[in-house]
């Protein structure tokens, strides 16, 4: 069945208002995150299981990535960009369960999670720069460029939603197609696309959340960082 | 007149993503390939240089998306038909 990938139709109102299908999966995968976060960080131990191996790796591997694109320590942000990864490849995969639609193949997840984005990149920058120097980052190269550093913001904001949702409600669409063309079983190696496809745009946003994050944080430092890079060769 | 705008609609759609995948197409050669041969003379920095690729491709491959919405906006999201 191929209907608007625009248009989404409530399941049920949950009193006046209207629940869509997308908000339970998100709710669900949201509930396996937090209940699974929980469960695994219940018991840890100093001799680590094969299941607190596997969480340990996973949240070194997000923090030598943060300590890569942002030059920072990653303690402060683990919790954000770590999240923000492990739920969108969580929705991305979610579309191998049966009869479920990644949440994320419709703008408005995507929406949310850009905004949550915008919003962290004001607090971070507010946090460590205060907010008039923080303000003054907007006239960086001279005051001719507030207008266009303001537009930026609303579009790589912009962007993001519309790059995540157009890369899984292609895929979702188009196994749909190949379904209703070839029949049952044919879009399997499609699917297998998808999955790598959800694992590289989960990976690209939080690559992008983080690199937004970081050039609200650090001007100051990245003046020093090309006279380190200079030095290596 | 429903109809024609339906067709033109399907027309323009078609012609939107058509035109608008040559650019990036192009674009992301160019830069794989470049990163391709980066690797290849310095084959300890290709961590940096396919972590720099990928989020370049990304940039890149928007303006693509950026055609695919404009073209799904014009098949279901179309103001002129009704």
């Amino acid at each position: 069945m191929i209907h608007s990938p625009l248009l989404t139709t409530p399941l049920f109102h949950a009193g006046p208002i209207p629940v869509t299908a997308p908000v339970v999966t998100t709710w669900a995968i949201m509930a396996i995150l937090v209940i699974g976060a929980a469960l695994a960080t219940r018991r840890l131990s100093l001799t680590p299981s094969k299941f607190q191996t596997v969480l340990e790796l996973l949240v070194t591997t997000i923090d030598a990535q943060i300590l890569d694109t942002m030059q920072t320590e990653p303690q402060k942000y683990r919790s954000l960009i770590g999240t923000l990864f492990l739920f969108i490849l969580i929705s991305n995969c979610s579309s191998l369960i049966p009869n479920v639609e990644p949440p994320t193949a419709h703008i408005e997840t995507d929406a949310a999670l850009a905004l949550v984005v915008f919003c962290a990149t004001i607090f971070y920058g507010i946090r460590t720069r205060g907010v008039l120097r923080y303000l003054a980052t907007f006239a960086e190269p001279t005051w001719i460029m507030i207008p266009l550093n303001v537009v930026e913001q609303i579009t790589r904001t912009f962007s993001l939603t519309v790059r995540l949702f157009g890369n899984v409600m292609s895929g979702v669409f188009v196994v749909g197609i190949v379904l209703s063309l070839a029949g049952l079983l044919v879009p399997i190696p499609l699917m297998a696309l998808d999955l790598l496809t959800g694992a590289v745009q989960a990976y690209i946003f939080t690559v992008l959340a983080m690199v937004f994050i970081g050039a609200a944080l650090a001007d100051s430092s990245s003046s020093d960082k090309p006279t380190i890079r200079q030095g290596t060769p | 007149m429903t109809n024609l705008i339906q067709a033109i609609s399907i027309l323009a759609a078609a012609i939107a993503v058509s035109f608008g995948a040559i650019g990036p197409a192009l674009g992301e050669g160019r830069a794989v390939a470049a990163a391709m041969d980066a690797i290849a003379r310095q084959p300890e920095s290709a961590g940096t240089i396919s972590r720099t690729l990928f989020v370049g491709l990304a940039m890149i491959e928007t303006m693509a998306i950026y055609c695919l919405v404009i073209a799904l906006l014009v098949l279901f999201a179309n103001p002129f038909v009704k």
